[in-house]
């Protein structure tokens, strides 16, 4: 009986939802307060049955209701609770509901957050996010629906994937939805000011912390996914621009342009329909992203075809999403032109630039995803886009980037004086040289391990430079606003994730083995004593768990424990063994044994030492940091009268940037 | 994040043929490091042809492993890298190389983003050049706090 109630929370969501989208919408245009005032008690609603749906699929995974499908495939008896619960966005259905709920809970935190905004305009936003719950509350509904019964009810269900029982995948998936969601607001934001043909800079300023925290959260995810590619597959590397990656790192770089264009448009009024085409990019970037991931479209592109619902669903409302705001933006853009003017040594040029590369990269990565499909539609022939491709253009891209971002907060707005950015330059420059002189006496001739010191010291000073002239030019409270501080930190996530990146490509090493019980390789300058296979158990996995003892120059490392566990369903999944630290991590991977009769002999196994790729995440996570500071500044929050009545609806002649 | 579908392929094919999945570890006879080093990078660059996207380096599909002894088989009979993967595409196509070759079916692969860098370019100029003529550029006029 539970389910049918879950099932019939999302259609009165789904009546909410409608009611969020047409009403205030209509207000808005006829000038009526009372249909404008549906919106907040509409989104609330919502939330609520939504909410509660979702909660109804958890209660039938914690109370192993396999008399619905989507629990019976994801999980069994054996299945501990809290992998119970992350089952519920194991798969397609539930990871679905899954980002209705967080839509609503960004709905709700914006009604409750927003008071300060025009009454209209915040129809027009809270509208908007009801549209888009319409979406996907209907794609649920008519051909994903996670209530849907299975009779008879089988005893036990299958089981969730194992690669998923980690920690880190129970935690990757909500918090880059809460990004790829959190990309809504500046969305709806932009619909709304086209809709209404003007942007004013105070409502910039508003929606800042919102792109910034959606930024941060997906940063967050990403880190997290990567993280757990690294610690859990066994393959020892971090990123493969996999077009799943990929999903989620479009609308991040289309995340970073945004952020840097937003602060030209609030303080400048410049950029404006370019941020307002930002934010039509990002959001649909999130929504590709999310289809991309879930369709099956990238098994094949038939896969597409086995389920033409879906299928022909998701094509018809990305159309209407991307298509409509296009539209939008082509007929209402101009409108919303205008801002002050600025020279060409100057911040908005440097953020411009910056953006264009940023953009750039983010269509460089679209064309390398989506082009084996599109060969594949085509009947062109299938061919591959790897590594070897995005690995060559993407450092290219971002070269200008790095080589601009030291004089960043250096350069002042409308005109910069060139002296300081010389200084900058002279001071970072050598700097960067010292200390690529100093690295190349460690790293054999490794131009990449060079050029990764080069960069982030390059960054990194011109950050640190940065901060100490703020120490010693301002006073004391002044001296670091969290927006300032918050780019300082993002920025010098960018030096420690370079360092991280360059290191561990060109320093890592990598060999397979085999090995018999007391023998020894060594591995870059460490070496493994391979001390037998033993059995062990997990709540619902047995494994067969390699002892690995670790020496370097004969003093004791470390003694690692890289297993081959077997789950439920005879499914069989690595877990390697990592022993972490900030120059270098130690990785075992357990193989196959030799033989398999002996067990107790010779097995396969990869060993790995890479220098430095902890500062990969350690850089992810200050930029996140970084995003969430930012979010943070009282300014964001505090009306400012003398700005916000400063409407710029400027002559269309004016033009936009 | 990537490995989530290339594990559930891996899996599916597990149901289909039971084998049993571990990583690709796979020690072979190298003559000495550079040799396996230049293995590590081939493979690397080599599609599993039947996994959902994976190297042949890391994939441990059958099909992977007897196309990994092939690579090395081919590398102690001394052919070069370009020869080993020739050989490749002979037999599996185009789809085999993550590097895809530029041809005419890939050129817009390649150069796409050099032609959007470059109309994005000729767009910022064009801003930035329009936005220093409609008035004289100033900085804020402020102590440090509107930085």
């Amino acid at each position: 009986m539970t389910p049918e109630l879950g099932q019939l929370a999302l259609i009165l969501a789904l009546m909410l939802a409608l009611a969020q989208s047409i009403l205030p919408l209509l207000g808005a245009w006829r000038g009526n307060r009372a249909l404008m005032a549906v919106a907040r008690p509409a989104a609330s609603g919502q939330a609520v049955f939504v909410a509660l749906a979702f909660a109804i699929l958890v209660w039938a995974f914690l109370h192993f209701d396999f008399s619905v499908q989507y629990v019976a495939d994801n999980s069994n008896l054996q299945l501990p609770w809290y992998y119970r619960i992350a089952a519920v966005w194991g798969a397609h259905e539930g990871s679905m509901l899954l980002w209705v709920l967080i839509l609503n809970v960004w709905t709700v935190a914006l009604a409750l957050f927003s008071r300060q905004l025009p009454e209209v305009f915040l129809a027009r936003v809270l509208s908007v996010l009801g549209i888009i719950s319409v979406g996907f509350l209907c794609f649920i509904l008519f051909t994903s629906n996670p209530f849907g019964r299975l009779l008879p009810m089988p005893a036990d269900g299958a089981d969730l994937n194992p690669v998923l029982q980690d920690p880190g995948m129970t935690f990757h998936p909500p918090v880059l939805y809460m990004g790829y969601v959190g990309f809504s607001v500046a969305f709806a934001f932009s619909i709304a000011a086209l809709l209404g043909g003007s942007m004013e800079q105070a409502w910039v300023r508003w929606a800042r912390p919102w792109t910034n925290a959606a930024w941060a959260f997906l940063s967050c995810g990403i880190v997290a996914g990567s993280w757990w590619a690294y610690a859990e597959l066994g393959w020892g590397g971090w990123w493969f621009w996999d077009p799943v990656e990929n999903a989620s790192f479009m609308p991040w770089l289309v995340g970073v342009a945004l952020i840097h264009a937003q602060a030209v448009t609030e303080k400048r009024g410049s950029l404006r329909a370019w941020t307002i085409l930002l934010s039509l990019f990002a959001f649909s970037l999130s929504l590709l992203g999310t289809f991309l991931v879930r369709s099956g479209i990238l098994t094949s592109v038939h896969a597409f075809a086995s389920d033409p619902r879906r299928g022909t669903y998701i094509l018809c409302f990305l159309a209407f999403v991307v298509g409509g705001s296009l539209l939008l933006y082509a007929l209402r853009a101009p409108k919303v032109a205008g801002g002050k003017a600025f020279a060409l040594i100057s911040r908005e040029s440097a953020i411009l630039i910056g953006n264009l590369m940023f953009t750039v990269a983010a269509a460089m990565v679209l064309l390398g995803t989506l082009f084996p499909l599109l060969g594949d539609a085509l009947n062109l022939g299938k061919i591959s886009v790897g590594p070897p491709y995005f690995g060559l253009l993407f450092p290219l891209l971002m070269l200008p980037v790095v080589l601009l971002l030291p004089f960043g907060p250096y350069l002042r707005w409308g005109k910069s004086d060139v002296p300081a950015l010389k200084q900058v330059l002279v001071r970072a420059g050598m700097a960067a040289a010292a200390c690529a002189i100093i690295a190349a006496f460690f790293v054999e001739g490794q131009l990449k391990a060079i050029a990764g010191v080069a960069c982030a010291v390059w960054v990194g000073v011109g950050v640190v430079l940065y901060i100490v002239k703020r120490w010693r030019e301002m006073p004391r409270g002044r001296r670091y606003p969290a927006e300032m501080a918050g780019m300082l930190l993002a920025h010098f996530g960018v030096a420690i994730f370079l360092i991280g990146v360059l290191l561990s490509e060109s320093l890592s090493v990598t060999r397979d083995v085999r090995m018999s019980p007391g023998q020894v390789a060594a591995v870059g300058g460490y070496e493994f004593r391979f001390d037998g296979v033993t059995q062990t158990t997990g709540p619902n996995w047995v494994a067969e768990q390699g002892v690995v003892t670790v020496t370097r120059k004969g003093a004791p490392i470390a003694v690692m424990h890289p297993q081959k566990r077997t789950y439920t369903h005879e499914r069989v999944q690595t877990a390697s063994a990592v022993d972490p630290g900030i120059t270098r991590d130690l990785y075992v991977a357990l193989g196959e044994p030799m033989d398999a009769n002996h067990v107790e002999g010779a097995w396969a196994l990869r060993l790995y030492t890479k220098p430095f790729i902890r500062w990969i995440w350690g850089g992810g996570l200050f930029m996140m940091l970084g995003g969430f500071v930012s979010a943070a500044d009282r300014r964001f929050r505090v009306k400012r009268d003398a700005e916000a009545t400063q409407t710029i609806t400027t002559p269309v002649q004016e033009s936009q940037a | 994040m990537g490995k989530v579908l290339r594990a559930w392929t891996l899996l599916a094919l597990i149901a289909i043929t039971g084998i049993a999945a571990a990583q690709a570890i796979d020690p072979l006879p190298f003559r000495d490091h550079a040799e396996e080093l230049r293995f590590q990078h081939l493979t690397s660059e080599l599609r599993c042809l039947v996994c959902q996207d994976e190297d042949l380096a890391d994939s441990n599909a059958d099909f992977a492993r007897d196309l990994r002894h092939k690579v090395f088989e081919l590398m102690q009979q001394g052919k070069s890298d370009a020869e080993i993967k020739q050989y490749l595409v002979d037999r599996y196509s185009d789809f085999v190389l993550y590097d895809p070759p530029v041809n005419t079916r890939t050129w817009l692969l390649w150069f796409g983003p050099l032609l959007i860098l470059i109309t994005g370019g000729v767009v910022v100029g064009y801003t930035i050049r329009k936005r220093s003529r409609v008035g004289t550029p100033v900085a804020p006029t402020d102590n440090g706090d509107d930085w």
